[in-house]
Order: structure tokens, then sequence, then C-alpha cells
């Protein structure tokens, strides 16, 4: 049959057909569609801190609401310092430009709205925060954290970034699917913040978006709804492209058991991103359709707003939002700390210069953590009624998850013993997310089970534990990744003693905030209370403490403007720094140039001989030993 | 340097890039689909009754046929590419597409009858499942089309200087393909007989 | 498939033609069931018994998943594990004693 004779063969020779031209490419597609992976990684770890900064400033202006509830806000004292940042940016850019500059414009964007969001009477009649208006700001300060924030810096930027160079491959198995990923994210992003402008603003059901209220809240909702669906095919792109990459690409002699603990990291969550987002996927889909075709799959019958009967026919049910909800949700948890712990890991065996102590456990503990995380979703809903043997299980399995999680704290913990310490800022962070991460642990015992969590429910006890994770946990986290990686990104390094204010700033700051939280939580206060439990007799004795809180915020704020000052002075500097800048063995830093090349990461293809942390080898005339270093015996 | 095992298997895992991709795919799709089951059995388990036979089941069945044969013609396309015949492949592609046509079409003319006589998705939670269900396997078939479309025409250029990779997209084109027919064997007696 | 010959692909090629035949057959034999009105737990095992034997048809001849590599095994192997966690939804559900109560 074959009489086509259209078939030169030889296909292991064929070029590939973007990788090999060797000529400058157009701005557009050098900066703005750039399918290699740094630039993608870059991209993403500026949009991310973007969303950062202005969630951490929602949160500012509803701090002000609880400390100081039905007083008018100091709108300038938000704006202005936002504004200044731009300002200072555009004066560091001489206006040429370059990222300083884009980011410069982005601030004063940023101060405009701001701008927009403490004034309208709609929102704040007056300069008083409506009730609706703080729930939209707690609503979006979550969605914005989480979904825009967190998961893009840590896996989009970091995993992106970081990755592919860690395991040798030239790049993402997939470039343009990850320049797609993260065109669609940014879409997904632009749908949220526009939602703000829409009748009635944002969503208003909080980052959770329970049925049946968000059913019927204002077309925030839609929008939040139609967003997220970007946001969660976003990640399923990524998910894939990551997986592949490790599975495939991965360099001569690295096997699965030589592979840096951050590989091993975003490999779990990539399959916790790819297997548990579609359910919520399908969830939005289900809500979409409730608010927009008049379904009732959330609906149950006979409900009643404000004495009038919703046109919905019933037969749904609320419950089944919170399941899907939580099935994504809380895998969720892991995705936003398991990249963290990467870091972490990462950085302490470097500045301990010892290998990590039980390398094995950690890679089988987080296995086991990304496992176990699918089936302890319950445990957020023990509030509902369950049986008893439903809740049973649900303790059980969620107790069974800390057993992986402890064992991750003390290998960590451990390769601290006996070793000579470098205190530089990543390690700072690094050892600060330590006992913050246990600190967030511990607390979330109480919520695992369902006799003590009854009472704990949904009061400020449980947003202290979980930000005790994210904030001071996962963020330090982060914050130890860009101080560590900064050279690799730029060939610069950061500056260390305003790197150590920054630290130690956020630090105390971070404490200030969230452990005031823990104990309103235990008096009682519930969250989600646009007064911060004025109202209530039983939190009378513990209401001070909103003011603590929110002047603690508004500092910790003060210090995070050190940290944009310092990162965009350090891409200023002249002076560049050495491939290697902290002696490390992983490959990123060993097998090719700081920052690496643009085609391809390295020079030549890195061979591996050994695991990833030799640290301090007996015997080797220097203290580490890289991965691709073929030793004489 | 370019990307390794886009054409030829890793010796490890035995596999090209592009096919461990859309199998990690194809299981997010199970977890997406899973979701919808699970809440079509939450709701039925739930609801005091549950409507027989409001569906057609003849059309279904015809519909049931085109997929399946859409199937056939597609794993024929992609074989035909392997036995080195690009005209038959063409063929065989090209019936791919045109069935996934014919498969729209049937759909929606069931759509219309529901719209026709007011059976819209608020009317009851069973016409909501099965809009919901119906439609974004409808969007997963649209998909595919614009995939298949693309390698019948403008993509299969390749063919010419890469055989080997483009019967790997056609492949992996196909597996997509397969998993929506696949889905549809259980959204039918799931939806329409039961 | 990497290094299939044209002899090797012409038995492929049979064996989709006797796999196509049985799914018509099949989706023909579930139809003729649904009209025959048995009760609802022979219904449902017996058209979910027929959808389980077409989908395997189709994923293990159509998908190759008869001849596949390990690693792609393990990875459907862990998305039916929590496939299966997800099915369970509707009893962890409905073993809520406060909505059996309020709901008929």
């Amino acid at each position: 049959m074959s009489t086509n004779n259209t078939t030169p063969v030889s296909v292991a020779a064929a070029p590939h057909v973007d990788y090999h031209h060797h000529e400058e490419p157009s701005f557009w597609r050098k900066y703005v569609f750039s399918p290699d992976h740094k630039v993608i990684g870059i991209q993403y770890g500026l949009t991310a801190l973007f969303f950062l900064f202005f969630g951490f400033t929602l949160m500012m202006i509803m701090r002000w609401q609880l400390a100081y509830p039905e007083k008018a806000i100091p709108a300038l004292q938000f704006v202005i310092p936002i504004a200044v940042i731009g300002l200072i940016l555009l004066f560091l850019s001489k206006f040429k430009p370059s990222i300083t500059m884009l980011m410069g414009f982005v601030f004063l964007g940023m101060a405009a709205l701001v701008s927009y969001l403490t004034s309208g009477e709609e929102r704040m009649p007056g300069g008083v925060m409506l009730p609706e208006f703080y729930n939209q700001l707690g609503a979006m300060h979550g969605t914005i954290m989480v979904f825009l924030g967190v998961v893009p810096l840590a896996v989009g930027a970091f995993g992106n970034y970081i990755m592919p160079l860690q395991i040798g491959a030239p790049d993402m198995a997939f470039p343009k699917l990850n320049m797609t990923s993260y065109w669609v994210y940014f879409i997904g992003g632009v749908t949220m913040l526009a939602s703000f402008f829409v009748p009635g603003g944002a969503a208003n059901s909080g980052w959770t978006s329970y049925a049946p209220l968000s059913v019927i809240a204002t077309t925030g909702q839609t929008l939040w709804l139609i967003g997220m669906v970007f946001l969660i095919t976003s990640s399923l792109l990524g998910s894939v492209n990551f997986i592949v990459t490790i599975i495939q690409l991965r360099a001569k002699g690295l096997t699965f058991m030589r592979l840096p603990f951050f590989v091993w990291a975003q490999f779990v969550t990539s399959f916790l991103l790819l297997l548990a987002f579609p359910p919520l996927e399908a969830a939005g889909v289900l809500q979409l359709m409730d608010r927009i075709a008049g379904t009732s799959f959330f609906m149950p019958a006979g409900l009643v707003v404000s004495g009038q009967q919703l046109p919905y026919t019933g037969g749904g049910s609320p419950l089944l939002w919170q399941h899907l909800f939580w099935f994504l949700a809380h895998p969720e948890v892991y995705v936003l700390i398991l990249p963290a712990l990467g870091i972490v890991a990462e950085i302490i065996a470097n500045n301990s210069r010892k290998p990590l102590w039980g390398y094995k456990s950690l890679v089988f503990a987080v296995i086991f953590l990304g496992f176990m995380s699918f089936i302890v979703w319950a445990h957020h809903m023990f509030l509902t009624g369950m049986g008893t043997a439903i809740s049973a299980f649900f303790q059980t399995t969620t107790m069974i998850i800390s057993i992986p999680s402890v064992i991750i704290l003390s290998v960590l913990f451990i390769s601290l013993y006996g070793a000579s310490l470098r205190f530089n800022t990543p390690m700072l962070f690094a050892l600060a997310f330590l006992p913050m991460f246990g600190i967030g642990g511990l607390t979330g015992l109480p919520l695992g089970l369902a006799a003590s969590d009854i009472p704990l429910h949904d009061t400020y006890y449980v947003i202290g534990h979980f930000h005790y994770v994210v904030a001071p946990g996962t963020i330090f986290g982060l914050f130890a990744g860009i101080y560590y990686w900064f050279p690799k990104f730029t060939g610069k390094a950061m500056n260390e003693k305003l790197g150590k204010i920054h630290f130690w700033g956020s630090f105390v700051c971070m404490n200030f905030i969230f452990f005031p939280m823990l104990i309103q939580g235990l008096a009682g206060v519930s969250r989600r209370l646009y007064d911060g439990g004025q109202q209530y007799a039983h939190a009378q004795g513990v209401l001070h403490l909103n003011e603590v809180t929110s002047v603690a915020a508004w500092v910790m704020a003060l210090f995070q403007i050190v940290f944009i000052i310092n990162l965009f002075l350090t891409l200023r500097k002249k002076e560049k720094v050495g491939d290697n800048y902290w002696e490390a063995t992983t490959l990123e830093w060993s097998a090719t140039t700081s920052p690496p090349l643009a085609h391809g990461n390295f020079a030549t293809v890195p061979e591996v001989y050994r695991g990833p942390y030799e640290y301090s080898v007996p015997g080797h005339s220097k203290d580490y030993t890289p991965q691709n270093e073929l030793v004489k015996a | 340097m370019e990307i390794p095992y886009t054409v030829t298997a890793r010796p490890e895992t035995g596999l090209f890039n592009a096919k461990a991709g859309i199998w990690l795919f194809l299981a997010s799709e199970v977890m997406l689909f899973g979701a919808l089951f699970t809440t079509y059995i939450l709701l039925r388990i739930g609801a005091p009754e549950w409507p027989h036979g409001e569906l057609d089941i003849p059309l279904a069945t015809l519909n049931t046929a085109v997929l399946i044969t859409s199937s056939i013609t597609m794993v024929m396309s992609w074989a035909s590419l392997m036995m080195k015949d690009f005209k038959k492949y063409r063929i065989y592609m090209g019936a791919t597409f045109l069935l996934g046509v014919v498969f729209l079409v049937i759909k929606a003319f069931e759509y219309g009858h529901h719209f026709g006589i007011g059976e819209l998705p608020n009317k009851s939670t069973f016409l909501g499942i099965y809009f919901t269900m119906t439609g974004l396997h409808g969007l997963h078939v649209v998909g595919g089309m614009i995939v298949n479309a693309y390698f019948w025409g403008p993509g299969s250029k390749m063919w010419k200087t890469q055989p080997e990779r483009f019967t790997n997209r056609v492949e992996v084109a196909g597996l997509y393909w397969h998993f929506v027919d696949l889905v549809w064997i259980f959204l039918f007696p799931v939806l329409y007989l039961l | 498939m990497e290094t299939a010959n044209p002899q090797e692909i012409k038995k492929h090629v049979r064996t989709y033609i006797t796999v196509f035949v049985a799914l018509l057959t099949l989706t023909i034999i579930t139809v003729t069931v649904s009209y025959l009105h048995l009760n609802i737990p022979a219904a449902i095992t017996v058209a979910l018994l027929i959808a389980t034997i077409k989908g395997s048809l189709v994923a293990s001849y159509f998908m190759h998943l008869i001849s596949e590599k390990k690693i792609i095994y393990a990875t459907l192997v862990l998305t039916a594990v929590f496939f299966i966690a997800l099915m369970w939804l509707p009893i962890f559900h409905h073993a809520n004693p406060v909505i059996y109560k309020n709901v008929p």
C-alpha cells in the first residue's frame, strides 16, 4: 500500500523547528510570548508578586475596619505609599524600558485601583466601609492570595525556572504549552480584578464560595467562577508539563533517588494539581449553570430570601458544593506548602554544609503526604452534621496525615544538628519557616478532631492556624527562595543588610499578626465579622487584640517595602557574582552560568554521578561535590 | 539544544513526551467527568423520583454508533500513517471529522427539540445534569474536531519533513478522541437508558 | 507502537474491525435490554456492565492500553484510586443524619 513516496526518514536527526534558530528573536517573542521556561518563570514571578502585594493591601484595608469599626478610612495612607513605590521604581529605571519601569507603572496602577476601592458610595460611603464591601475584600483576599499569589509563585515561578535547571533539561517538555499556561493564568487574574468594577462589586461569598449564598450573589460571583475556570485550566496544563518534564527530561545519571528534594516537591505538587483540580472545575461549571441557566445543583427546594421565594426548582444540595470544593481545596493546602518545603530543604542542606539527614524518609514522606491529602477533605465539614462513622474515618485519616508532616519537619530539624550554619538571609527565612510551620501544623490538630473542631469551627482560631502555615510558613519559604535563587535569575546577589532587616521585621510582625488571632479564636470570636466581633459579649475581652493585629500588619507592610527596594536596587547593580554563588551541589548552580544560557540552559549536556546533597565529603578538597562532578578516586 | 524525546521514546520510560502528556491530561479528564458522574449519582439518590423516557433513545443510539464509527476511522487514520499511506490517512481523518459534525448535528436536533417543548435546564435537576454533562462532552467533541481538522489540513505538512513525529501527533490526537468516545459510552446508558 | 511493520499493523486493523463490530453489537444489546424495563438494580447492573465492557474495549484496543508502558499504568492506577474516592462522595453525603431527616 505504501506507494506514497514522500517519506524521508532518519527522524532522530530532523531539526526541531523552533529551537535551532539562534538569531535574535523579536521583542515580543523574547519577553512577552516567549516559550523559554526562564522568561515564563519570571513572568509568573512578577505577576504573582503583584498579586501577593495587592492581596496584602486588601487585607490591610480590612484590618482598618476591624481595628476601628465605623470610622472613616484614611484612604491616602494606603494609596500614597503604593504610588511612592511606583515613582521610586520609575526613577530607579531612569525611564528606560525595563522590568523596573514596568513594575513602576504596575504599582502606580495598583495605587489607582486601591484609591478606587477606598472610595465610592457603593463601597465606602463617607469613607466608612459597608459590610457588603468587607465581604468582597475577604473573599478576594483569600482567592487572590491562594490562587493568584502563592501557587503561581511557588509552582509557576520557582517550579518553572528552577526545576528544569535542577534536572539538567534544556527547557520544559512542552514550551508552547508552558507559555499558554501563563497567559491563561494572566487572563484569569485580569478577570478577577475586573470583577471589582461590575455592579455589586466582586465575589462576596468567601474564598470557599459556599452555596447557596454564592449562587444568589451579585455578578461578581459569575466573574469569580469564570476566573477560576481559567486559573484551573492554567494549573492543569502546567502540571501536565511539569510531570512530563520530570519523567522524561532528567539528565543522564539523574535517577529519581538523586533528584533534589525541590524537584520531588514539585512532582508531588503537580500530581495534586492534576487530579484534585478537575472536580473543582466541574463544581465551578455546575455553579455557573446554577447562576446562568437557573439549574438547582446546589439549591434545595423552598429557599426564601427577604420574604421572596427563589425561582429554583430545588432538588440540589448545598453540601455537594462543599464536598467538591474541599476535594480540591484540601490537596490545595499541600500545593501551597510542598514547594516551600522543597525550597527550605535545598537551602538548609546548602547552608548547613552537610547532607540532608534522611533524604529517603523525606521523599517517601512527601509521596505519602500527597496521597493521603486526597482522603482527608471532609475534616473541613465536621460541623455539617456528618454521621459519626464518616467523622471517625476522616479524623483517622487526618491524624495519619500528620505523621509524614512531622517526619518532614523532623528530618529538616535533625539536618541542622552538628552543622556549622551559615546565617545568610535565605537561611534565616528557611530556619524561621521550621517553627512557624510547626505552630501552624500543631494548631491544626484540634481542628482535625470533630470534638474540638466543632467549637473552634469558623472562629479566628482557624484563621490563625492556616495563616501560620501559609504566611510565616509558605511565604517565608518563598522569600527564602527569592533570596537564594536571585543570583541565579540575574547574576547579582541581593543586599544582605536590607535582607536581614526585611527578615527580622517580617518575623516579629508575623507573630504579632497571627498569634492574637489564635487567642481571639479560643475566646470564640467568629471569622468574617465585619466589625471584628464588637456586638458579641464574649468577644469584649479580646477586642483590643484587633488593633494589635492591624498595627502589626501595617508595620509589616513597611518591611515589605524594604524588600521591594532591595529587589530593584539589586537589579541596577553592575557587579556580578560567580556562577555558583552559594557553592551548591545541585545542577542549577554547578552546571550552568548565572543567569543560564537563553537557549537550552546548558552549554554542554550535564551528566550526573551522585546524589543531590554531597556536602563536606571526607577526603575532598572542597566542602561540596557537585552532582555533575566526576571525582577521581 | 533541542528538547529530547519529542520523536523517539526515552529508553527507561518507553514513551515520547506527548504520549506521557496526553495520558496525564486524560487522567485529569477522568477526574473532571468523575466529579460530574458523582454529582449525578448524589442528586439521583437524593431525588424523590427520577424521570424516565424523557430523552430520545433511538436518536442517541444512532449518535452512539456515529461516535463509535468515528473512533474506528480515527484509529484507521493512524494505522494508515503507520503503513505510510498518506492518502488513506486523509480519507480516514476527514471521515472522523465529518462524523464529529454528524454527532453534533444530531445533538443539536435533540437540544432543539427539548428547547422547543420548553424543557430547559432549569426545569428539573435531571434536565440540568443532562444538559451540563452532554454540553461539556459536546465541547470536548468540538475541541477534538478542531485538532483533527488541523492535522487533516495545515498540520499534515509535517508528514513531508518529520513523518514519525507526525504519526506520533496523530496517535496522541487519537487517544484524546477515543477518550471522548469512551465518556459517551458511559453517558449514554446513564442519561438515556437508566 | 514504535517499530511496527506493515504486516503487524494489518493484524491490528483486523482487531480494530472486530472491536468495532463488538461495540455496535453491545450498543444494540444495551438498548434492547432497556426496553425490557427490568427492575432498577438489575437495569443499572446490566447497563453499567455493558458500558464497562465497551469502555474497556475502546481503552484496550483503540487506545492500546492492552500493551502500554508501566508508567502509564501507574498513572492510571493512581487516578483510579482517586476516582473511586470521588465516587464515595454520595455515600459520605447521604450518610449525613441531618440531611436524612430534613430532605425527603
